[in-house]
């Protein structure tokens, strides 16, 4: 059981290095760490991604529908 | 209050259920507080079984999914607090549930800023619903506050530095007096009590509101007519029995 969480978290863990102080941008004013940069970004794909892709709906599945 | 006698009908239930409108009981508080809450929120509102075909869209799911991870970090909460601070940064299991707090924080706040998004550009507080729109926001400013006190509550290195940092900012407002972020006592309190008393009644406050006003309509179409698209929404945008879902 430990040798695979041990595999299962160096390939994860090799995937991002965490292991280090943190990376930030900076924009005049701006500072952010690129992983709150990365949230934000993946908000707005999830955002656009909701309002174009289409809803699975239950349509004409009854007469008073 | 009339004290009535609970009979047994013949099908030996309490007849309690019919003495609750009496007439001579309409001047009671519990009555007068039924009859307004039962006409504003009657139950195929409150818990309605269809919803208009505007809903069938994405996004329109954010905001159950922010209720969703609530729900996850109050269970996740109530386990830390029953537990404690040597558990959660000991155990592997006290580590996995202190994890699930914080990643579903982090669905929180991300589903709460999606929905917020989606409302502000269809201008959710149209059709009497300001107040829904409100709640939201206030909701959404006391969960900030809840999740930088969790920050605090964390009781490692990483709370020590944020607390240090945190104490200039707070005390340049001249509310460190009364709020001290160093003081790890009061943080936790404000962090597993106060607040999240705030927001789970704002939440509910809001879902409520939400069902006595009905889902926000979206804009008509260019050259549509203003309303044609509010099918299944009554004069005052909330929803009714004939709506349905396409």
């Amino acid at each position: 059981m430990q040798s695979i969480a041990l595999v299962v978290g160096t390939l994860f863990g090799s995937l991002i290095n965490l292991n280090h102080p943190g990376n930030y941008i900076h924009w005049g004013f701006i500072q952010m760490s690129y992983s709150n940069l990365l949230v934000i970004i993946l908000m707005v794909i999830v955002f656009f991604a909701a309002i174009l892709i289409p809803f699975k709906t239950h349509k004409n599945k009854g007469a008073d529908r | 209050m009339t004290i009535t006698d609970p009979k047994i009908s013949s099908n030996g239930q309490s007849d309690l259920s019919k003495s609750a409108d009496l007439p001579e009981d309409a001047d009671q508080w519990t009555a007068k507080i039924r009859h307004v809450a039962v006409e504003a929120l009657p139950p195929q509102r409150l818990l309605p079984d269809r919803q208009p075909a505007y809903v069938a869209s994405w996004i329109y799911v954010f905001g159950v999914t922010t209720v969703a991870a609530l729900g996850v970090v109050i269970a996740t909460g109530l386990v830390l607090s029953i537990m404690g601070p040597n558990w959660w940064h000991v155990s592997s299991t006290g580590l996995f549930v202190n994890s699930l707090h914080m990643w579903s924080v982090e669905v929180f706040f991300f589903a709460m800023v999606i929905h917020l998004w989606g409302k502000f550009f269809m201008a959710a507080w149209r059709g009497r619903r300001r107040a829904t729109w409100i709640t939201g926001v206030i909701s959404f400013l006391v969960s900030v506050g809840a999740a930088f006190t969790g920050y605090l509550s964390q009781q490692n290195f990483d709370s020590q530095w944020i607390s240090t940092q945190a104490k200039d900012g707070i005390n340049s407002t001249g509310a460190g007096a009364i709020f001290n972020v160093t003081n790890f006592g009061q943080m936790i309190m404000w962090h597993i009590v106060l607040l999240p008393l705030v927001v789970v009644a704002l939440v509910g406050i809001h879902v409520l509101m939400v069902r006595l006003r009905g889902v926000v309509p979206p804009f008509a179409a260019k050259g549509e007519t203003p309303g044609a698209d509010m099918a299944g929404a009554d004069s005052d945008g909330a929803t009714s029995r004939a709506e349905v879902l396409a």
